[in-house]
Parts: C-alpha cells; sequence; structure tokens
C-alpha cells in the first residue's frame, strides 16, 4: 500500500512546518519523520471528526507545542547532537552515503599510495634520514601528484585535463633534479626545496578547482580549503608524534630500538599518509564542522597587531635601531606571510555585502603597522646590503618582501577605500585571489633559475 | 483538569510503560491511550511524548523500530523490554506508596 496524500494545500502546509523542524538542530530527520507521522495522524483524526483542513492542520499543530519547546525538550535529551560530528550514517541519504563511502577509500588508497611513493626512492638508495637534500627536494613531488589526483577523480576531471596536470610535475622533477647541486649544504637546494611546494600547489589548487580557476570565489575556496588543511595536519601530526613516541618507548621496554623503523617507514610514510587523510577529511567535513582558520584568524588578529603598534612604539621611544643580522630579513618575511595570512583568511569568511566593522579597521591597522615595520627593516637591511653581500637566500627573500609587501599596500588601498565606502569588500577578495599566482610564480623562477644564476651554491 | 508540570513529567514514565506494556505502539497511539484512559483529563503537549519515547530507549526500557503504517507511511514502533516491565512494576510500587500516603492522609483530613 502506497502513501496516501494529502490535499496539495495541505502537503504545503506540512512541507513548510517540516522546513521548521528541520532548522533545529537537536532534531534530526528520523524525529522529524515521527513527529510528522504524529502530525499526519491527528490532522487525519480531526478531519474524521468534522474539522475543515485548515482548523485540523492549525489545531495538530498547536497540539504538538511550540517549536521552541520542542528543541527544547529535544536537545535535552539529545544533547549529542548539539556537537557536530562527522559520521558518515545517519541524516544522510543512500546515495549520499555511497559518495561519501567511495571518497573515503579513493582517499585511503592514495593516501597509501603517496606513503609507497615516499619510500619509492629507497630503491635507489636514498634513504629518507639520509643527510643529502634529494628527499627535501622531492617530497612535494612525492605527495602532491597524490593529492591533485584525488581532485581530478572526485572533480571528474577527464582524462586529457588529468594528464596535462602531469607536466607540471614533471617540469618540477627536472628542475628538482638536474642540477649539479654543490654538496648536501647546498643554498640553492635547500632554495629548490622550500619553494618548489609553493609552486606546486598551484597545480593542486587547479586540480581543486577542476577548469573553474579563473573564478574568483572559486579560489577563495581553496584558500579556505588549504587553512583548513594546514589545521588538520598539525592536529594529525600531533597525534603522529604521539603514535611514534609510543612505539619507540613500547619497543625500548622490550630491547628493540624502533627507531630506525620510525625514521626510515613511520615517518615518512606518515607525513606523505596524512596529506591526503587531511584533504579527504577537510571536504568531507566542510559543511558541517565551522571553518578553523578564521576563527584562528579573529582570535590573533587584535593580538597581532597590539604586538606591531607596541613594537613601533618601543622603536620610537627608545630609538634602537633594528639589529641586522644575517637572517633578518627571513623573520620580516615570515611576519608579512602572517599578515597575509590573516588578512586571507579573515576575507575567507566575511560576508561581502556586510557594511565596514570595527574588525575591518583594525585589519586596517593591523596591516598598515606591519607595513611600517617591514618599511624600517629594509631600510635598515640596505644600508647593510653591500656588506653582506648578495646570497641566493638573501636575494629570495628580498623577492618575496617585495612581492608581499605589493600584496599588504594595495590591501591597505583598497581596506581604506571599502572603509570610506567608495570601493565594496568584494575588491579586496578579488584582489587576494588574483594575487595567489604570483607567490607560485617567483616560486617557480626561483626554482628553475636561481641555481645556475648562483652556480649551484 | 490540568496537572502540573512536575506531576506530568513524572507520571510520563509509567503511563508509557504500562501502555506499552499491553502491546506495541507507536507516538499518535500511545497519546490517544493516555486520552482514553484519562477520560480527557490527562493532556500531554504532543510533542513532548517523543523526547520521553527516546529516553526510554535509551534506558533500554522500551526498543524501537521502524515498520510501515497502515496509510503505507513509514512509522516508528515502540515495544517494552524486559528492563522496562521490570521497572514499570518498581514504579507501580512507589506510586502505590504515595497513593496509599495520600489516601490516609486525606481520609484523616475529611474526618476531621
Amino acid at each position: 500500500m502506497t502513501a496516501t496524500p494529502m490535499p496539495a494545500p495541505m502537503e504545503d502546509q506540512i512541507a513548510q512546518w517540516r522546513q521548521f523542524l528541520r532548522r533545529r538542530r537537536a532534531i534530526d530527520s528520523g524525529d522529524i519523520e515521527e513527529l510528522e507521522d504524529h502530525l499526519r495522524s491527528q490532522v487525519t483524526m480531526l478531519s474524521d471528526a468534522g474539522l475543515a483542513g485548515d482548523e485540523a492542520f492549525l489545531v495538530a499543530v498547536k497540539r504538538m507545542g511550540s517549536l521552541d519547546e520542542l528543541s527544547r525538550e529535544f536537545a535535552r535529551e539529545h544533547s549529542d547532537r548539539l556537537w557536530k560530528q562527522l559520521v558518515i550514517g545517519d541524516g544522510y541519504s543512500a546515495t549520499a552515503q555511497a559518495t561519501l563511502r567511495s571518497d573515503a577509500f579513493v582517499a585511503l588508497g592514495l593516501a597509501v599510495a603517496a606513503a609507497l611513493s615516499m619510500k619509492a626512492p629507497a630503491l635507489f638508495g636514498h634513504q629518507f634520514d639520509e643527510q643529502a637534500t634529494f628527499y627535501p627536494r622531492n617530497v612535494s613531488l612525492l605527495i602532491l601528484p597524490h593529492l591533485a589526483g584525488y581532485f581530478a577523480w572526485k572533480r571528474g576531471l577527464g582524462v586529457m585535463r588529468t594528464l596535462l596536470l602531469v607536466l607540471p610535475f614533471a617540469v618540477g622533477a627536472l628542475f628538482a633534479n638536474i642540477y649539479p647541486f654543490s654538496g648536501p649544504r647546498s643554498n640553492t637546494a635547500m632554495l629548490t626545496a622550500l619553494h618548489l611546494p609553493i609552486a606546486l600547489w598551484l597545480v593542486v589548487g587547479v586540480s581543486y578547482a577542476a577548469g573553474l580557476w579563473f573564478r574568483g570565489n572559486v579560489r577563495m575556496d581553496f584558500v579556505r580549503f588549504s587553512g583548513e588543511l594546514f589545521i588538520y595536519y598539525v592536529l594529525l601530526a600531533l597525534g603522529g608524534g604521539v603514535f611514534i613516541m609510543f612505539t619507540v618507548l613500547m619497543f625500548n621496554a622490550i630491547g628493540i630500538n624502533a627507531e630506525r623503523f620510525v625514521g626510515e617507514w613511520l615517518l615518512p610514510c606518515g607525513i606523505a599518509g596524512a596529506v591526503l587523510v587531511a584533504s579527504w577529511l577537510v571536504e568531507a567535513k566542510q559543511s558541517v564542522i565551522e571553518n578553523m582558520a578564521p576563527v584562528l584568524t579573529r582570535v590573533f588578529t587584535p593580538f597581532f597587531t597590539v604586538l606591531l603598534l607596541a613594537f613601533l612604539a618601543t622603536m620610537a621611544w627608545t630609538g634602537n635601531p633594528i639589529d641586522v643580522q644575517r637572517n633578518v630579513l627571513i623573520a620580516f618575511d615570515l611576519l608579512l606571510v602572517l599578515v597575509v595570512g590573516l588578512v586571507l583568511y579573515a576575507a575567507s569568511a566575511r560576508d561581502l555585502n556586510a557594511p565596514p566593522n570595527l574588525f575591518d579597521r583594525l585589519q586596517v591597522l593591523l596591516i598598515v603597522s606591519a607595513l611600517l615595520v617591514d618599511t624600517l627593516a629594509l631600510v635598515a637591511i640596505a644600508a647593510r646590503i653591500s656588506e653582506f653581500g648578495f646570497t641566493p637566500n638573501r636575494v629570495a627573500a628580498l623577492g618575496e618582501n617585495i612581492i608581499l609587501f605589493v600584496n599588504l599596500a594595495w590591501s591597505a588601498v583598497v581596506y581604506a577605500r571599502f572603509l570610506t565606502g567608495s570601493a565594496s569588500f568584494a575588491v579586496l577578495e578579488r584582489w587576494q585571489t588574483a594575487y595567489l599566482p604570483i607567490y607560485s610564480a617567483w616560486a617557480t623562477f626561483v626554482v628553475i633559475a636561481f641555481p645556475p644564476l648562483f652556480s649551484f651554491i | 483538569m490540568d496537572l502540573g508540570k512536575d506531576l506530568v513529567a513524572a507520571s510520563a514514565t509509567p503511563l508509557v510503560l504500562a501502555i506499552l506494556a499491553e502491546g506495541e505502539s507507536y507516538g499518535y497511539a500511545i497519546l490517544k491511550r493516555v486520552a482514553e484512559l484519562s477520560g480527557g483529563h490527562l493532556q500531554w503537549t504532543d510533542g513532548m511524548l517523543y523526547p520521553v519515547l527516546h529516553r526510554l530507549e535509551r534506558q533500554r526500557l522500551v526498543a524501537a523500530k521502524w515498520g510501515t503504517a497502515e496509510n503505507g507511511r513509514r512509522r516508528r514502533y515502540y515495544r517494552i523490554t524486559k528492563g522496562g516491565r521490570a521497572e514499570l512494576a518498581a514504579q507501580r510500587r512507589q506510586w502505590q506508596v504515595v497513593d496509599e500516603t495520600l489516601r490516609v492522609i486525606w481520609m484523616k483530613a475529611q474526618l476531621a
């Protein structure tokens, strides 16, 4: 026997009522079904007793109790539902469950594949804990293709486009390995190791965007993904650290040294596999759990603003110049990276149409003070750059500093225009997302051009 | 007659268990049975029955499963468990104590 529907207007009313219930987090889909069954029974009974359709519906809804009270009672019984859980089960349709499951399957398979690729160089005599720069230079090439492949599969990218994605990885592998770097302490080899992941991250972004890379909002999604991935990765790494500690301790207790196993297998395989697992988690939970990166941004933006202002005030008050040491430029690069990150992730969580608020003013203050601090540092460094000489590290750091400075300077201008009401926030978002390829372009330049320019030192 | 909120809450467990002890049932029918038994004096807000049923299910006093109603829709049926019967017996004794005590004191009040 099939369900006998009520008259159409009644069905509409019931559907609307169901919508209201669905917004209550404490009431899940099974409860809604149960309550709806009750409502329908009640309406039928009242109609049979002679009430008109509308009246019967109103009386039945009233007898059900107010939504607030109902939701409170359900919340008392099911307080766990107020915590969003990542579970593959209740509340998903059968097809959604099948997608989630095949997703998990592919992600785990690729995680294993990435872990095995990390060990593949062992066949050619490279060990993960060796002194040479082989692993640092190649680690992104061993992991990121799997991640790009995951998105290519997930977004149904097609064979041609997927093959196109292989090209940049092949080029990366070429330039990471053809140069005759001068031994394990080669500066340019380390620059390659640091910059190749940044260059290739763009390729992951392109596969993530699946042909929509030129849309600002899709790029912003990739920015959000990257931020969440970073947070998940750090959490997994912490867990992995605990796991490794127990592995070593427990085998130590029975007189077996597990450190070799940890260094040659557990660590490299874990580093690679965790990237895929974390990516899968970010994708699976994106609609379930609040994004963490914007929350951290909100928490730390005021602190960093105060830090920078206090730094500037102290410099002005004491007259102490910046003590220019060899690596000071890198420290200020990192500061700018951090500020760009704060701007980017604040923008990623912002409602584009909301009017300027206090937090926006704070952001402008943060950007301007960061630019001031960086200018002071650059002036101090410029005075002594001839003394230090142009080493590859210093030139790379300087290039990055300029790129970040330009980003922030224009962000400050756009932000100021937004605050005065002469531009919308979307302009800032567009600027930030349009800027993303520049980081990768510079990183690519460093990987390809720096080693020969500085004769592989 | 409207019963106080606390009394409604306190009597919900034994009432639901007792009705389910008569046989498997579902939310709407349970409420109808309550109204019938009390001659319409005991009125619950309908929705509030379900959190009670879910609590009893969590306490394993009742068991629930999805079935199909006579109109073809999915419906959740509840039946009492062994633990539920034991709880019902215990509750019954407790209510009897309360009932007898009140009876005695009210009898005296009447006599005075």
